[in-house]
């Protein structure tokens, strides 16, 4: 039985000279459903960004028991689902097909195939019958949804959300946190939204310049409200 | 995330860095101007600007190697003028026959070749030892104290300024795409797609970025309407140069004019 991401002592510095990452570890098992929160800065997208080796730090990372390893990135890309914070990164097709149908084209699959896949992902979103439109024009809270059905195509093991609550109104929020209640897999969200990790997540994760500050259940980290004033946090009331 | 490559500046303090900006930027043109007007041929008054390029890239202390990587980016539009080593009339050097076509190099030619490469080459060096020594804003401001017209230093000035959203935003959507490009579990399977499929993927990212340029061009556009935009762009006003900036004025200005008097002279 492996775990579904092990990380073991990560760095990373950026070219420019920024200690982005220092020494952090980190396990998830499968199934788990995990909050990842700190300020602005603390080093969250960068953490998120190695898991399927677009950045590539010092230590160990590995997803679904694969090194995340140049000769893994192939494999490892399909099986995490890596959800931008921003909707207009994560489609870059004309319509919402192309952009859902994008994983699946690219491993090579037969076309029928990648039909029912496309199918599949946008009712796991509840966005079924958004095939021709575009983009472009959708909603904000559309435009998430197809994001992550984009990830959902590839049928990943692991789901991983950059900030998918910022900027919904309360409406697409609520629809799309009762998405991420629904969806099965293995879940590493990073998140300002604390009424959400409150809500959603069993387990938390508090990240500060570069490093994994605490590491526990929900409930009792929100009860600290020292800690996560200290790491620009607040407890939701 | 952001990229910095494409900004030419680099800090620094000598004494190229603290000239007036309205000083650099007559002085390359007039260099440039000086340089594209020199006869073809002239070697002597060619080795001494290439002494004046080269005390000012050490005056500027940018690093050689740095001025002369970046002036390799001249070497391809030098090769537009190659053909010239063939057409133009004159002794002969060198003759083969190609296809049934008779190539002749001739002396006229590559002289002229040379040149243009030579010269090219050198005003490319200027305009690097000017945009790398001087901050792209104080370069606007001089060309506006230049009259140059207002509205075009202004999209200048805008173009600058998003060039850097547009490179950061075109990077995350190539890394967004980068995450989603993945291998299935069967081995058999050909990953990547055909070339046709991948050229129209990029074909729609590009589609993309220029309607998102469009639409950020409102909201900019409505952003500077809602603090007075008028259709007038408006700038402070300059602080008058300095004796010292007058006199690498004067002294550069004329220092041009002699060397293409030089040339003159050894032409006729």
């Amino acid at each position: 039985m492996h775990h579904s991401i092990e990380i073991h002592n990560l760095s990373y510095t950026y070219p420019d000279g920024q200690r982005a990452l220092q020494g952090v570890s980190l396990n998830i098992r499968p199934d788990e459903k995990v909050a990842l929160v700190g300020p602005n800065g603390a080093g969250k997208s960068t953490l998120i960004l190695h898991l399927n080796g677009i950045l590539d730090g010092q230590g160990q990372v590995e997803v679904c028991g694969l090194d995340v390893v140049k000769e893994n990135f192939a494999r490892v890309r399909a099986l995490v689902g890596l959800v931008f914070q921003s909707p207009e990164d994560q489609l870059f097709s004309p319509t919402v097909f192309d952009d859902v149908a994008y994983g699946p084209l690219y491993q090579g699959l037969p076309v029928e195939q990648v039909q029912a896949r496309v199918q599949e992902a946008l009712a796991a979103v509840h966005m079924q019958g958004y095939e021709r439109r575009v983009s472009h024009h959708l909603s904000m809270g559309e435009k998430k949804r197809i994001a992550i059905a984009t990830v959902l195509s590839m049928e990943p093991e692991v789901l991983v959300l950059d900030e998918p609550t910022a900027g919904l109104d309360p409406r697409s929020r609520r629809s799309l946190i009762e998405l991420l209640r629904e969806l099965p897999m293995t879940m590493l969200v990073s998140t300002h939204d604390m009424l959400m990790v409150q809500e959603l997540f069993p387990r938390m994760v508090i990240m500060d310049e570069g490093r994994v500050i605490a590491d526990g259940p929900t409930q009792q980290l929100m009860d600290d409200e020292e800690l996560l004033w200290a790491h620009g946090l607040e407890k939701p009331r | 995330m952001h990229i910095h490559f494409l900004d030419p500046y680099r800090e620094g303090s000598s004494p190229l860095h603290r000239l007036d900006a309205r000083v650099k930027f007559i002085l390359t043109l007039a260099f440039i101007l000086t340089v594209a007007l020199l006869p073809v041929g002239v070697w002597p008054v060619y080795v001494l600007l290439f002494s004046l390029s080269l005390s000012v890239e050490i005056l500027s202390e940018l690093g050689l190697g740095y001025v002369y990587k970046r002036s390799a980016l001249a070497l391809p539009f030098v090769l537009a003028a190659l053909p010239l080593i063939f057409t133009l009339p004159g002794r002969s050097l060198w003759t083969t026959s190609l296809f049934g076509w008779t190539l002749s190099i001739s002396q006229a030619g590559v002289e002229r070749f040379a040149s243009i490469g030579l010269k090219s080459w050198l005003s490319v060096q200027m305009a690097i030892v000017m945009t790398a020594s001087t901050p792209f804003p104080e370069l606007l401001v001089a060309m506006r104290a230049l009259r140059i017209p207002r509205l075009l230093v202004a999209i200048f000035g805008l173009m600058w300024r998003y060039l850097f959203v547009f490179a950061d935003e075109t990077l995350r959507l190539i890394r967004a795409r980068a995450a989603r490009s993945g291998r299935a579990e069967q081995a058999d399977l050909k990953t990547g797609g055909s070339l046709a499929w991948r050229a129209r993927v990029a074909g729609g990212m590009a589609g993309n970025l220029f309607l998102r340029a469009f639409d950020r061009s409102d909201r900019i556009y409505m952003a500077m309407l809602a603090r007075g935009y008028d259709g007038e762009v408006r700038s402070m006003p300059m602080r008058p140069i300095q004796p010292v900036g007058w006199f690498v004025l004067g002294t550069g200005l004329l220092l041009l004019v002699s060397l293409l008097g030089l040339a003159l002279l050894l032409t006729v």
